[in-house]
């Protein structure tokens, strides 16, 4: 599949629930979409555009939290990217992990660093974080408050 | 049978990446394998936000002691395709040459270790005496044997100094020999084949289900390498073979491992003869809105990043995903069926952190030591002794 069609597909399998094309490069294409239609397009590229799932990069936004889910289609020498937006209220997200083993870890990690659910993960643990850290406190939310201040240095390091 | 668990891990003083692995084995064959992170986690990508753009070159130079140009490379890719600028030629080259010298010490750094497990010290002693010339190179190159400092947004930090490329190249040509000695050992020797050939399978499938990068999916037959499907550097410029085998072995990784250091020895070859004349940096002033992503083929597979700027001098987001990410989940479906005298090899095949094993323990289920770890490598090492015997 060249460049062309792979995101034309994606444009028209999305349906209502796209929401927006940056072309940033021939290398590099960004697609928002609503996070209803994330499994099925996850799923299309990897099954039939010959996508890899790369990694996805949690991001505290401004207004909300964003997640962009990374693909390479090496074929065509594109990183095409998903992203998805949702509310600070209310982050809940569909997992990718059941039907692609390798975003299996990365939920986790995301889940606890910016405090996004994921609905259906097959084995959601921490994954980086240690068992004491608090419930509530997300360290890579834009107003995570140091918790611990003397963590470190008090260890005389 | 009754099962037995076995924890490998956490901390170790040799190892760069603390983990947790938790074997649960049969008699002497795992049957089930779990694992943990985080047992040190540096919080770099938070950091990073904390630094300029600049100085997060820097840091991320710091992730991995072993590849520590493949972060910066990576990150400096991201942030140059922010605005969509390329470094100049000559760059490109230098840092082609910085990141090929590079693979080299690191697969042999493996090679050594590797050798070591299976009780090869030969291969040890042979392999790190190598790597010595070739961080004498980095060394004439950069000034430093590690952690180089060479790359910036936009281009190099130091230039090439044209009476060291005879220096430089004299050394390149010198282990081209002992390359191929090592090469043509690993594919004779029938203990190697025994204690490798049909250990540790990944299937290709597994592979891309996980996600694997690197000599870890090329071994599987996954044909992927960055340098080849989004050529960056001056990687497009010349001929070099992609390495690939099928089996997804240990031995297959070690191969793999050992030919793409000839491919390495190529590229170096043909870029530092005929590197450009030039500029070695754009001088990049400032970084404006938006976000880039760079990717470069690291020693032990693709390594991931993504930069988001909001036209500041510190980047609001900045996230790594280092190749052994990907592969270490691998390990729980290549471990298990196999016997626990492997498992030392098997997890070595990755190269995520061999010194892992140095901190194994047996514990039966009442919690009563067994076994150190120093034991559970003699164990590995005496299986290949007892082959050699035959």
């Amino acid at each position: 599949m060249n460049r062309e069609s792979i995101l034309n597909t994606l444009r028209a399998r999305a349906g209502e629930d796209w929401v927006a094309l940056e072309d940033k490069a021939p290398a590099r294409a960004y697609a928002e979409i609503r996070a209803a239609a994330l499994p099925r397009l996850a799923r299309w590229l990897v099954s039939e555009a010959g996508a890899r799932f790369n990694i996805a990069s949690g991001v505290d936004g401004r207004d909300a939290l964003e997640v962009l889910y990374h693909f390479t289609v090496e074929d065509i020498d594109l990183v095409l990217t998903l992203r998805v937006r949702v509310p600070k209220s209310d982050p809940v997200l569909p997992s990718l992990a059941e039907a692609m083993p390798a975003a299996n870890w990365i939920e986790r990690e995301i889940s606890e660093m910016l405090g996004i659910t994921f609905t259906g993960h097959p084995g959601m643990k921490r994954l980086l974080l240690p068992d004491d850290w608090p419930a509530d406190s997300y360290p890579l939310r834009q107003d995570y408050a140091e918790w611990d201040a003397g963590a470190i240095r008090n260890r005389g390091v | 049978m009754a099962t037995q668990v076995i924890p490998i891990g956490p901390y170790h003083p040799l190892q760069e990446e603390p983990e947790f692995f938790r074997l649960t084995i049969e008699g002497e064959r795992v049957v089930a394998a779990d694992l943990e992170l985080g047992y040190n986690h540096r919080g770099i990508e938070k950091l990073s936000e904390r630094k300029t753009f600049d100085q997060s070159t820097f840091v991320v130079e710091r992730i991995c002691g072993i590849c520590s140009t493949s972060h910066p490379y990576a990150y400096t890719l991201a942030v140059e395709d922010i605005e969509g600028i390329q470094a100049p030629p000559r760059a490109q080259y230098i840092r082609t040459i910085i990141a090929e010298g590079e693979r080299i010490h690191s697969h042999l750094l493996w090679l050594g270790l590797a050798g070591h497990f299976l009780g090869y010290n030969t291969v040890f002693m042979w392999g790190w005496k190598l790597r010595e010339e070739i961080l004498d190179v980095m060394e004439i190159l950069s000034g430093n044997r590690n952690n180089y400092a060479m790359f910036k947004p936009g281009g190099v930090r130091r230039d090439i100094r044209p009476q060291d490329i005879p220096v430089v190249l004299t050394k390149i040509e010198g282990i081209v020999p002992t390359l191929q000695m090592l090469l043509d050992a690993v594919r004779d020797d029938p203990v190697i084949h025994a204690r490798t050939a049909g250990v540790g399978m990944l299937s290709k499938a597994g592979a891309l289900a996980w996600g694997a990068l690197g000599p870890t999916a090329r071994a599987s037959g996954v044909r992927r390498d960055v340098r080849k499907d989004s050529p960056y550097g001056a990687y497009g410029d010349m001929e070099w073979d992609l390495i690939a085998a099928e089996n997804g072995d240990v031995y297959d990784k070690l191969v793999i491992r050992l030919r793409e250091m000839l491919e390495s020895v190529k590229i170096l070859r043909y870029c530092l003869k005929s590197l450009p004349d030039g500029p070695i940096d754009l001088n990049v002033k400032h970084i404006p809105p938006g976000e880039g992503i760079g990717h470069v083929e690291a020693p032990r597979g693709e390594c991931f990043h993504y930069v988001r700027s909001d036209g500041t001098n510190l980047p609001v987001r900045h996230k790594v995903r280092a190749p052994t990410y990907m592969n270490l989940p691998t390990f729980q479906e290549t471990v298990v069926g196999s016997m626990i005298s492997d498992a030392a090899i098997i997890l070595a095949a990755i190269d995520p952190c061999y010194c892992c094993t140095e901190r194994m323990g047996v514990y039966d289920p009442g919690g009563k030591r067994r076994y150190t770890g120093a034991e559970l490598v003699r164990l590995c090492q005496e299986k290949t002794e007892r082959l050699r015997k035959g």
